[in-house]
């Protein structure tokens, strides 16, 4: 199925949890109600139509004003493919997490948590992933600033071509 | 009678450890020599890459995404010249597009050649490894003449590749394919098909077709579990749809379908397909320029994209966001190795502590990928 086909029909078994689709080029996409997310992933995976196996990527994007988290989405078995996103307020941004319906969520999550301050309600292991466990802040958002320093090593080098001068 | 008293343990892993293939850490919980356990505790490679794409710009991003896994690095940068030529509404002329499959499949080679050398290295043969890296080496030596770099290659560009094939260089790699060849052959009878080392990977880590899928594996790692998907043939992409080659698949011919030995066959039957898709290449290669004119500042329409790269480590998600501007607003790499990283944790239950060793390496996996 094309990826408008899929909104469409979704749109019509879950009516007002799904709240908008955007048929932007090159890759379209359906915002759902942050609430109702796991329904609808859930029957998403388990509807003979959809059978969306596979969570293939999920990462989250700051816009300022808001934080959007993306799931792309992808069924091995119909090699159709869905790109699905929530829309959450920059403070307390709080989604439930998807670990339950597909496994890869889980890292990718704590990801996202590490990353970009989402907080994943009912995630089993919810630590930080790639920053050091006492980092503050999350560097993907757009207003973070990068401290001096980490206990006491400098992050800022001194540009080796001032030096040569 | 009364029973001996054990106690569980808990032991460090790493950072540095040989056989992390990068600095990778392990907490692991054992009693006695079965594990209970093993969490990995990654992050140590985390260059920020995501957050540089957002402040150097579409072209400038190209010799950073090198970086994100330096083993294939041919394919971290096709899979960003794609992904902003995608977003740009860019053609890439045929002859740049022959050049990208050629430089990727001899990297694809290299990584190969690296993944099966160091795993029969990290099960205690040495030997098989520096046998493999010797051939790597001359791939190397063809790549660097390709476009001066042997690891980090920056080779590509948003709208082809950087370098036309030097002269004399298709003479010389069809050379150096007739050499591979027998090798491949020769590695088998020195390693693959050796009893003890059958015995250390055969029904270790058996991961089943189900799980796989759930948590996301991609490539050999997933092809090992007897399901038939390439992205290079399943969502074709690039010139791929002109040339033949099969996808090897894991049969359990050793052990159970989808353990250690079969991830490790499916790596040296790929390296013959490979070989084949090399020699279609280079003999049906047309003449034309290799570079898409494209503005130096780049601007691609405001929009987002998902491409899929066929990598040494398979499927390579690439999501971008244009906001317009010549900067991305966000660039998300999802890789081989992540995927297969979370995995790690659920398998390592009821393992042996060197078996760890044996399902890492098989997993192939490469800390800088995990990290980014």
């Amino acid at each position: 199925m094309e990826a408008l086909d899929i909104y469409n029909r979704a749109k019509q078994s879950f009516g007002d949890k799904i709240l908008e689709i955007v048929d932007k080029k090159p890759d379209p996409w359906m915002v759902v109600e942050p609430s109702a997310l796991v329904e609808v992933c859930e029957s998403l995976k388990n509807d003979a139509g959809f059978a969306f196996d596979c969570l293939s990527n999920e990462s989250g994007v700051d816009y300022k004003d808001r934080i959007e988290v993306v799931y792309h989405l992808f069924s091995y078995q119909h090699r159709h493919q869905a790109v699905l996103k929530v829309k959450l307020p920059r403070e307390g941004a709080t989604v439930p997490t998807l670990e339950k319906v597909w496994a890869s969520a889980n890292w990718m999550e704590r990801e996202i948590y590490d990353l970009l301050g989402v907080n994943f309600e009912g995630h089993s292991d919810l630590r930080r992933l790639l920053m050091p466990e006492d980092w503050i802040g999350h560097p993907l958002r757009k207003d973070f600033v990068e401290p001096l320093e980490y206990h006491g090593i400098s992050t800022v080098r001194e540009s080796a071509v001032i030096r040569l001068k | 009678m009364s029973t001996l008293r054990t106690e569980e343990m808990t032991l460090n892993m790493g950072p540095q450890h040989p056989s992390t293939h990068g600095v990778l850490r392990f907490i692991v919980r054992a009693d006695g020599e079965v594990m209970r356990e093993a969490i990995p505790d990654v992050g140590y490679l985390h260059r920020s890459i995501e957050k540089i794409a957002e402040k150097v710009g579409y072209h400038g991003f190209m010799p950073y995404t090198d970086r994100v896994d330096y083993v294939c690095a041919m394919f971290t940068n096709q899979g960003w010249g794609m992904a902003s030529e995608k977003l740009g509404k860019i053609e890439v002329p045929r002859r740049g597009e022959y050049c990208r499959v050629i430089a990727a499949e001899f990297n694809r080679l290299a990584s190969h050649l690296l993944s099966v050398g160091t795993m029969a290295m990290d099960i205690g043969a040495i030997t098989p490894f520096t046998h493999a890296l010797r051939e790597r080496e001359m791939i190397n030596d063809l790549i660097e003449e390709l476009c001066g770099a042997r690891l980090t290659f920056n080779y590509m560009r948003i709208g082809g590749v950087a370098f036309d094939l030097p002269p004399g260089w298709r003479e010389k790699a069809l050379a150096y394919l007739d050499h591979l060849e027998p090798i491949l052959s020769e590695y088998d009878m020195l390693i693959s098909f050796n009893k003890i080392y059958i015995e250390r990977l055969a029904n270790v880590g058996v991961i089943t077709a189900q799980e796989a899928i759930d948590y996301n594996l991609v490539g050999p790692n997933l092809r090992a579990c007897g399901i038939k998907w390439d992205i290079r043939k399943d969502i074709p992409y690039s010139v791929y749809p002109d040339f033949e080659f099969d996808v090897p698949i894991g049969n359990g011919e050793w052990g159970q379908l989808g353990d250690s030995m079969d991830r490790y066959m499916v790596r040296v039957h790929e390296m013959r397909e490979s070989v084949k898709i090399l020699r279609q290449a280079l003999k049906q290669i047309p003449a034309g320029p290799v570079l898409a004119k494209v503005p130096r500042n780049f601007k691609p329409p405001a929009g987002e994209c998902q491409v899929r790269v066929e990598s040494a480590r398979g499927d390579m998600g690439w999501y971008a966001v244009s906001d317009g501007t010549g900067y991305p607003w966000r660039v998300h790499v999802r890789t081989g190795s992540f995927a297969a990283m979370g995995i790690v944790q659920k398998l390592s239950r009821g393992l042996m502590i060197a078996d760890l060793v044996t399902l890492i390496a098989s997993l192939d996996v490469i800390a800088p990928e995990i990290d980014r």
